[in-house]
């Protein structure tokens, strides 16, 4: 019963017996972010669909301050520059390195959401809220599904800055710093989509 | 300090509904005090609640499906009776109000936590060991998957007793759905139960796909993947590619309930069938993830009790794919009447024709599998059968409907409620029921008993035709659906006999139920000690019933189609490796549920308006997610001399089997 079989076991005893949980985990995360395409696609047709409809109300051209957003834009931008500057630290394993280009993407980013809150702030105020027409509420779902993906962004790094202080760079530790990169790069992306056909199509 | 929530949203003085919430009470309290009694809250905890092994929690998205799938008939009882008995001068049983919220119930429930929980529980069960994996790629993720479902469950469950639930139809068109049409809080149980399920379903779908395309053993090409797990890998797409559509949906559609937006409203700019849209953007795939599940079961039941391989395997991957692709562009069919012009639905209409192609091509595979084979009628066969029959039936009426002119006749009328219905039962359902019957053993150790078994499926296939052929009739003579009361005395007639039709339904039911005590009690003498009581062609069935957690001891090498048949045939099936390893297997953990427990409060919560808790919900769900994420090992490992302890035990099985009954190992293979 025994003889012959033991050819299963000894090929078996390949790299697959551990299925590598980092690529996995990588992987699964572009999925994610496939799904989060989709998701953002929607809303982005929903935007389509309405973002004319001002019921009366302002226009984006009433309403959008452009030389504003591009400042908006240009944090964003930087902050994903940083992000890799972060990432090609991580390779070279320096570890303070890391926390300081993650530090400076978390300023970065954390500006953009301050001025894009400061932006929602004076609209509402103005009573330009999401409730006033169908464009206000698909813009203002639109842009702030994204702000509300770059702040879980913000909290995720924070959480990391601290484990690669306490953990140093282990390989969970990494994955965990690739995933964060995957996600930060992918959000910018959704905001060159939304600045040109919120913003600059807005304006025309 | 509880927003909305008062002691007056409890429905005291309705005998009917408060009937069924002293019932619910009562059950839950007797299970719990038996749970109490019998000490196994410690088993319970430790060995379920909060297990991340993904055979257990295949069997309890199961046993969910089942408890749910008795509410969901519970529903189709009071519809079927009121039916029957509100002609004319009758006025029935069921205010119009609550006639509404049990159709929108039915709906809700029976796709979205019966069939939903159901092929994700086969899913766990199967998919892993036919690959030759260990466990899913992400064990917590599984986890907090069942758990987001269950609670979304329970918000649904708990509609019944505190407050009311929707009564805008399970698709939930706006802009009736909207805050000014449907004040109550009914929309919101039905907004939330579903949306947490959708995110659920999401994170499944992620989670399996990863694990069909990373964690198949050496040598399982794709075109070597059992057909189950080929329509797993689909219905994994749909669910990645369909379900935000849903999410962004219901998030839209709870803006303008809640933040006052107009999305969906006819005032200030919104478009309503914009809703309509992406609803169908969704639900129409949405039909497909429920059952190509099913025609996976379907393929691997007819091969293994026909002795033969499946009849054009290469045909029913791509007939699969091919559906997979073409489910994403047929949605307007179910809004023809929209008025979006002949040209769309033209496009829409042959689109949806063309679907029945792939379709046809599977059915002819199935009956060719059986052509010279030497078929073994047990119970997963039977259903099968009843399947592929009623389910042709149902298609040629589906490739009818598609057609935009008898489409704008037959919308909205009896005749497409017996379409989907036969599409869902005996499509969908049938196949849950084969597979369950199918990998009963596999999973609890035990078959279930054949002769319950098959008087469950006669009672179900005729209970189906007489409940349902009316429905046709009626649909041509003009019924529409959902009336709680109807004056035409030629109707009459025929939904008594659809009731008499879910009476006999009912009586499968209860067969199931006795199948399950009658086969609990008989375990010990029907135990499966091969691991292999059907004559299995799929990897899973080269683990022991029930599998040790770790499935498989070594890791499989596949060198062919139904790997399983090809080693028994080679004689390598039952061979005992020299030497074991250690193996690393994922923690328990309890964050999963306790995340589910966060979800249903969550959902109570923004149901009734109570913001505070709410806050601490997702406070709570957050920090679940950073404790879960910092842990760098979340794994175990159990030593080579455990695995071997296990693995010899087995083995002394499998030659007592062999002495008791020689050649019972190699059957097969003769």
């Amino acid at each position: 019963m025994t003889t012959e079989t033991a050819t299963i076991g000894v090929v078996s005893h390949g790299e697959f017996e551990h299925p590598d949980p980092i690529s996995n985990q990588v992987f699964g995360f572009w999925i994610y972010i496939l799904s989060d395409l989709v998701l953002f696609s929607t809303i982005f047709a929903a935007f389509a669909v309405v973002g004319h409809h001002y019921a009366g109300g302002p226009t984006g051209k009433d309403l959008f301050n452009l030389p504003y957003t591009l400042g908006e834009t240009l944090f964003l931008l930087f902050s994903s520059a940083t992000y890799g500057l972060a990432m090609l630290a991580m390779e070279g394993n320096r570890r303070n390195l890391v926390l300081v280009w993650l530090l400076v993407t978390f300023l970065f980013g954390l500006g953009f959401i301050t001025m894009e809150v400061s932006e929602f702030y004076h609209l509402i105020r103005a009573g330009d809220g999401p409730s006033r027409s169908a464009f206000l509420s698909a813009f203002f779902t639109l842009v702030g599904t994204h702000g509300a993906h770059v702040s879980t962004g913000l909290l995720w790094m924070a959480v990391m800055m601290v484990q690669v202080v306490t953990k140093d760079l282990t390989p969970a530790v990494q994955s965990r710093l690739i995933r964060l990169s995957i996600f930060w790069h992918f959000l910018d992306i959704i905001w060159v989509g939304v600045f040109t056909v919120v913003y600059l199509m807005g304006v025309i | 300090m509880l927003g909305k929530l008062s002691l007056s949203a409890v429905p005291f003085g309705d005998p009917i509904v408060m009937g069924a919430v002293y019932g619910s009470i009562v059950l839950a309290f007797i299970i719990l005090a038996l749970i109490t009694w019998f000490r196994q809250w410690p088993y319970l905890w430790k060995e379920w609640l909060t297990s991340v092994d993904h055979k257990r929690i295949g069997i309890m998205y199961i046993i969910l499906a089942m408890v749910m799938l008795l509410r969901g008939l519970s529903d189709a009882i009071l519809m079927r009776s009121q039916q029957a008995i509100a002609f004319g001068a009758s006025q029935g049983f069921l205010t119009a109000g609550h006639f509404n919220q049990i159709f929108s119930a039915h709906g809700t429930i029976m796709i979205i936590f019966v069939a939903m929980p159901f092929l994700v529980g086969l899913m766990n069960i199967a998919v892993p060991p036919q690959i030759g994996a260990r466990d899913v790629a992400f064990p917590f993720l599984n986890s907090v998957s069942l758990w987001m479902t269950t609670a979304a469950a329970l918000l649904v469950m708990v509609s019944l007793g505190v407050g009311d639930f929707s009564k805008a139809g399970w698709s939930g068109y706006a802009p009736l759905t909207e805050l000014r049409y449907s004040p109550s809080t009914g929309v919101d149980y039905w907004i939330w139960g579903f949306q947490i399920a959708g995110i659920a379903s999401l994170m499944t779908g992620i989670n399996f796909f990863v694990t069909i395309l990373k964690m198949r053993a050496p040598g399982m090409t794709l075109m070597r993947m059992p057909v189950f797990v080929w329509t797993t890998l689909c219905t994994n797409i749909l669910m990645i590619l369909a379900f935000p559509v849903l999410t962004v949906a219901l998030a839209l559609l709870t803006l303008d309930r809640y933040l006052g937006m107009h999305f969906f409203t006819n005032v200030l700019g919104g478009n309503m069938m914009m809703y309509t849209n992406l609803f169908w953007v969704w639900g129409h795939p949405e039909v497909y993830i429920v059952i190509l599940p099913a025609f996976g079961v379907y393929s691997e039941v007819v091969a293994t009790f026909s002795g033969k391989p499946l009849f054009g395997y290469t045909s029913m991957v791509y007939a699969t794919i091919a559906i997979t692709l073409l489910s994403f562009v047929v949605w307007l069919h179910h809004f023809f009447t929209m008025g979006a012009g002949a040209d769309i639905n033209a496009f829409f209409g042959i689109t949806t024709m063309i679907i029945a192609v792939p379709t046809g091509v599977k059915i002819f595979n199935w009956i060719f599998t059986m052509y010279r084979g030497r078929v073994r009628f047990t119970t997963p066969m039977l259903w099968t059968l009843g399947f592929i029959t009623t389910f042709s039936v149902g298609g040629a009426a589906g490739v009818l409907l598609a057609s935009p002119p008898a489409d704008y006749v037959l919308h909205n009328s009896l005749f497409l409620i017996a379409h989907f219905h036969t599409m869902l039962i005996t499509g969908a359902l049938f196949g849950y029921f084969a597979g369950y019957t199918y990998w009963f053993p596999k999973a609890m150790g035990f078959p279930l008993n054949e002769k319950w078994g098959s008087a469950a499926f006669f009672c179900w296939f005729v209970g189906f035709c007489l409940a349902f052929v009316p429905l046709y009739v009626l649909g041509f003579m003009g019924m529409p659906r959902r009336m709680y009361h109807y004056d035409n005395p030629a109707w009459h007639p025929w939904l008594v006999v659809a009731a008499v039709g879910l009476a006999v339904i009912l009586l499968g039911v209860l067969c199931q139920g006795i199948q399950l005590v009658v086969s609990i009690r008989q375990r010990h003498r029907t135990r499966d000690l091969t691991g292999d009581p059907w004559g299995g062609r799929t990897l899973e069935w080269a683990m022991a019933s029930p599998p040790p957690p770790y499935n498989f001891a070594v890791t499989p090498v596949v060198e062919n189609l139904d790997a399983f048949q090809d080693m028994k045939e080679r004689g390598i099936a039952y061979q005992q490796p020299k030497r074991y390893r250690p193996i690393h297997m994922p923690k328990n953990t309890g964050a999963g549920y306790v995340n589910g427990v966060l979800a249903f409060l969550f959902g109570f919560a923004m149901v009734w308006y109570i913001w505070w808790l709410a806050v601490l919900c997702v406070l709570g769900m957050v920090v679940i997610l950073i404790g879960r994420a910092s842990i760098d090992e979340p794994e175990f490992t159990i030593p080579a001399h455990e695995v071997e302890k296990m693995e010899k035990k087995r083995f002394m099985q499998l030659a007592a089997v062999e002495r008791k009954a020689p050649g019972t190992l190699s059957r097969e293979v003769a």
